[in-house]
């Protein structure tokens, strides 16, 4: 059998796939090569939005492979999302790669391979489709977490996430064998109706502990994130920005699949599974980003804390009628948190030109010397911490809603915890705020010259963070479209 | 409706708003330009609330008015719906009011480290979370103006404040937080189970069909976002350090209205819309709001910072309010929002004394203070005017604010306990005699006396232009609320009267 292609519902792929190839090309044949590869990819990866844009003004949803590729509402949102965080990633990374003693041509191919991974995933609608994107995404960022190829923390860091990474991904496919073994089926539609027929067996309940184990450490859900500090700090800042959204935000749209898609009628095996981990990432996250003393370890661990809130809808999902606002809430979580967090990067980059140093003590008295930088970091912290009128309250917000909307005791507690865990939260991101608001800048303070493309980075992310957090309508939308499907 | 009558509201709030951002287009080094940014929107903000005071209907003051109410964020249901009655009409002229003269006494004496461009900026945001407080009609919109409060108030003590400035307003921050977080599960478990955000509906249905034991739960989370913030006992210890390391106008503005969004809470939304859940929870609100003043005032007593005893005068004041609202009575609740108002005058004249008096002496300790009638007279006269007010001197604004919170606990709402409610009456009049007892202590040693060796044959500046300025209208005020309530009682008592009627309609 030919399976007929629907050229149209992969035209984002082969966009981004054609702009790859050139990126590769370029690099190899052109003098400029390593300019223009960089331009390219960006221009690469805004073009690959349009098709996006067509599709959902079409509107028709588009099932490929019996089932295992859809395009619909919900993959076309997270596309557009994950296409605009490259380009937002690829923003912070033009200088800091051009100016520093790196690789740049391969540079943007592999990352653009690892976004091609994210827009599979999206539409992954099939255990073996979810498993290969997941590789695609995780491939290339082991080797790009080793970018600083001289320095021996960036190895470390690329051995460490690479080892952990092919772990889990064992732990998962074991996990997925359990799952096909019992089902007969790969596709997520087949497995949903094998989950909700009487008498599935117990070990049903361990494949669906091993997979989602493994989706655990792509998320870097405590008590799977031992690898995210040590990788985070070790990797040049722009992968790490990389990792910590785009990447993990492709290990929640699979745990998202997975878990709706699939086994949403096992509600008892899974559900318990992400409590755990929901309430551990965010306290435990919480708890060590206390004690950290550089920017990137306590935004790595920051991280961690917020993949446990966005957890905290999805581990209530099954629960009363939280099935749609738990899903919306993933959703929207995933976007501002998109913004926020690659804004916090952005300004640490922009910070580090000047000081060389990812010391938290290194932003003393940034307000003084580079004002606009300090007030923007702050806007970004407090939305982090979720403090109205920034962007964080309606992700905060939407979570509690999932959480009510549940109602059983076990939602309340870990909305309880969530509580808790927020106020605790804001303790180290307004660390970062008294450094450069309190404390004197050192004495060798010159001007912090921001470039353009990261300067245009910090105002996108910035306009998001305010116009969201004033009017959240839009994304609030687009939470509600993807669950229409 | 006209076009004031649409855009009134929204320009008291969002003047200010506007006005920060022109300002942070001043360049830096013109700081006279940017101070008189800061004064031509505080004024013209407040010339809109005068304009919205005289066209308010005094003939209808429960009903709500000025209303506007679109659509905002359709997805979770939330509005922008604003509008005033005669509740938040006082509050919303308070607190515009109050800007103006902050501004004003800031003109010459910015705390360090100087830049008045961003201490104005932040004023001013300040203000836009104050103002919307008082007019938003949803919840969402409440919590949101409620919660922008806290970032300007937070650099403002950060930045400006006294030597332990960090301790202080990461612990304002830490607390208020915390409540706020309940707040809004408070919040969003009504909607859960009434199906709306907008406050006049919610009153309307009483809390619906809501049963008591979940209305008791519901009423704990808003308890805790209001109650952090009036501060009541035993949440109130973030705020004598914010207000004693706080810059004056902090302090004023913290005392003058940021308080009162506490109290405020509770009449517009927590008794209201619960009033089941605010029965039950009346007589424990009555026992903190009484030992809020005996322990209030206990610790004035034992304050050396004059500074710090107003901070601890203001727990024993707001316990009065607190009492007046845990009647569940019109009367009571009158007495409290008129204790709002006044306290907002007095206290914020007294912080701004005490501002005056360590920016001549340099020190606040009441020790080495004294004489202040020798040194500087004027300001010695005022001190000892507004402690008398403070005090509840009959004839002063102070008065009308405590002498009928006490009274209304003799007879509260009917189904609360009466017993209870006279002994807290009686341990409300005790709160009193000590207050009279601080505030006469603390003139003794401020006011009279002899002047110190340390000050002696050197020359203090008294009263200023710019002091005068902005203390002339607040005392004038604090004698015409003294002998004429009626002007604020007239405008709170329809919709207070309404208030009640909802709560006592359900629990009767």
């Amino acid at each position: 059998m030919n399976p007929s292609i629907d050229f149209h519902a992969f035209a984002p792929e082969l966009v981004l796939a054609a702009t790859i190839v050139v990126v590769l090309l370029v690099d190899l044949v052109s003098d400029r090569g390593k300019w223009l590869a960089s331009r390219l990819a960006t221009i690469g990866v805004l073009a690959a939005v349009v098709p996006i844009v067509t599709l959902a003004v079409d509107g028709a949803d588009r099932s490929m492979f019996g089932g295992a590729y859809v395009v619909d509402n919900y993959a076309l949102a997270l596309k557009a999302f994950f296409l605009l965080v490259t380009y937002l990633t690829l923003l912070l990374s033009l200088d800091y790669i051009a100016e520093g003693d790196y690789y740049e041509g391969e540079y943007y191919f592999l990352l653009l391979i690892s976004v091609l991974g994210m827009l599979v995933m999206t539409s992954a609608r099939d255990l073996i489709s979810i498993f290969i994107a997941l590789e695609t995404i995780s491939l290339p960022t082991f080797v790009l977490v080793g970018w600083r190829k001289h320095d021996t923390r960036s190895n470390e860091a690329a051995i460490k996430y690479y080892l952990f990474g092919v772990l889990s991904s064992a732990v998962m496919l074991f996990g997925m064998s359990y799952v096909f073994g019992l089902s007969g089926s790969t596709l997520l539609t087949d497995i949903a109706q094998y989950a909700s027929t009487d008498g599935v067996p117990a070990l049903f309940a361990v494949g669906i502990f091993f997979t989602l184990a493994g989706f655990a450490f792509k998320v870097s859900a405590v008590p799977f994130h031992f690898w995210a500090p040590d990788t985070y700090e070790g990797s040049p800042t722009p992968v790490t920005a990389f990792l910590s959204v785009a990447s993990k935000a492709g290990g929640f749209v699979a745990l998202l699949s997975v878990v709706y898609f699939g086994f949403f009628p096992s509600g008892e095996s899974w559900q318990p599974v992400l409590w755990v981990l929901a309430a551990a990432s965010m306290t435990l996250g919480n708890l060590a980003a206390l004690r950290q003393t550089n920017i990137i370890r306590l935004l790595a661990y920051s991280s961690i804390a917020q993949g446990g809130f966005i957890l905290v809808p999805l581990a209530v999902a099954g629960d009363g009628t939280a099935a749609q606002s738990a899903f919306e809430a993933v959703v929207i979580y995933l976007l501002i948190y998109g913004a926020m967090n690659l804004g916090a990067f952005a300004v640490v980059i922009a910070a580090a030109r000047r000081t060389r140093s990812a010391e938290i003590s290194s932003f003393a008295g940034l307000g003084r010397t580079a004002p606009v930088l300090a007030v923007t970091m702050t806007m970004f912290l407090f939305s982090l911490t979720g403090i109205p009128p920034f962007a964080g309250w309606f992700a905060k917000f939407v979570m509690f809603r999932a959480v009510l909307d549940a109602g059983t005791p076990a939602a309340v507690v870990l909305g309880v915890i969530a509580a808790v865990n927020s106020v605790i939260a804001f303790f180290y991101y307004v660390g970062v705020a008294r450094q450069m608001w309190y404390r004197e800048p050192a004495s060798d303070a010159g001007p912090t010259v921001v470039p353009a493309a990261l300067g245009a980075a910090i105002a996108i992310t910035t306009a998001v963070v305010v116009v969201i957090g004033v009017y959240p309508q839009p994304f609030a939308r687009i939470g509600e479209a993807a669950f229409g499907g | 409706m006209n076009w004031f009558d649409s855009w009134a509201l929204s320009l008291a709030v969002f003047l200010p708003l506007v006005g920060m951002l022109v300002l942070l287009a001043v360049p830096t080094a013109d700081e006279q330009l940017a101070k008189i940014v800061a004064l031509v929107t505080t004024v013209a903000t407040f010339g809109v609330t005068v304009a919205l005071a005289i066209g308010f209907d005094y003939d209808a003051t429960g009903k709500l008015q000025y209303v506007v109410d679109k659509r905002w964020i359709d997805v979770i249901s939330t509005r922008y719906h604003v509008g005033i009655d005669g509740i938040s009409l006082p509050l919303l002229l308070l607190s515009a009011f109050i800007t103006v003269l902050c501004v004003v006494y800031s003109w010459n004496h910015f705390p360090e480290p100087h830049s008045p461009k961003a201490f104005l900026a932040l004023m001013l945001l300040l203000e836009v979370g104050l103002n919307g407080t008082f007019v938003a009609q949803d919840l969402i919109l409440f919590f949101i103006f409620f919660e922008l409060v806290l970032l300007p108030m937070f650099f403002m003590i950060g930045v400006w404040g006294g030597p332990n400035r960090e301790y202080a307003s990461i612990k304002f921050f830490i607390f208020t937080m915390f409540g706020s977080a309940f707040m809004l599960l408070g919040f969003l478990a009504l909607f859960w189970k009434l199906g709306t955000f907008q406050i006049p509906e919610l009153v309307t249905m009483g809390g619906g069909d809501i049963v008591r034991g979940t209305q008791n739960l519901i009423f704990a989370g808003l308890f805790l976002g209001f109650a952090i913030k009036v501060p009541m006992f035993p949440f109130h210890t973030w705020l004598p350090d914010a207000h004693t390391e706080a810059p004056t106008v902090g302090s004023v503005l913290l005392a003058a209205i940021m308080l009162k969004l506490g109290t405020y809470g509770f009449v517009r939304i927590a008794l209201p819309v619960l009033p089941e859940a605010a029965e039950t929870w009346a007589p424990w609100i009555g026992l903190l709001a009484v030992i809020g003043i005996v322990y209030g005032a206990l610790c004035c007593l034992a304050q050396r910072d004059m500074k710090r005893l107003i901070a601890f005068s203001s727990v024993a004041h707001m316990g009065f309010v607190m009492l007046g609202i845990a009647t569940l009575t019109d009367f009571g609740i009158n007495a409290a929002v008129f204790g709002m108002v006044a306290h907002g005058l007095i206290t914020g004249m007294l912080f701004f004394l005490a501002g005056s008096v360590q920016y001549r002496f340099d020190t606040r300790e009441m020790s080495r203070l004294g004489g202040l009638l020798t040194l500087t007279p004027k300001m010695g006269w005022i001190l000892g005017f507004c402690a008398m007010a403070s005090l509840g001197l009959p004839g002063l604004a102070g008065f009308w604010g405590e002498f009928p919170a006490i009274l209304s606990a003799y007879e509260p709402a009917a189904g609360l306990p009466i017993e209870t409610f006279r002994t807290f009456m009686v341990i409300a009049a005790i709160g009193t005699v000590l207050a009279a007892g601080y505030l006469l202590w603390m003139l003794q040693r401020v006011v009279f006396g002899t002047v110190g060796s340390e000050w002696s044959g050197r020359h203090f500046h008294d009263v200023n232009v710019e002091e005068w300025v902005a203390w002339t209208p607040m005392l004038a005020l604090i004698a015409v609320l003294g002998v004429y309530p009626q002007l604020l009682f007239r405008v709170t008592d329809g919709a207070v009267a309404k208030v009640v009627s909802e709560v006592s309609q359900v629990i009767g």
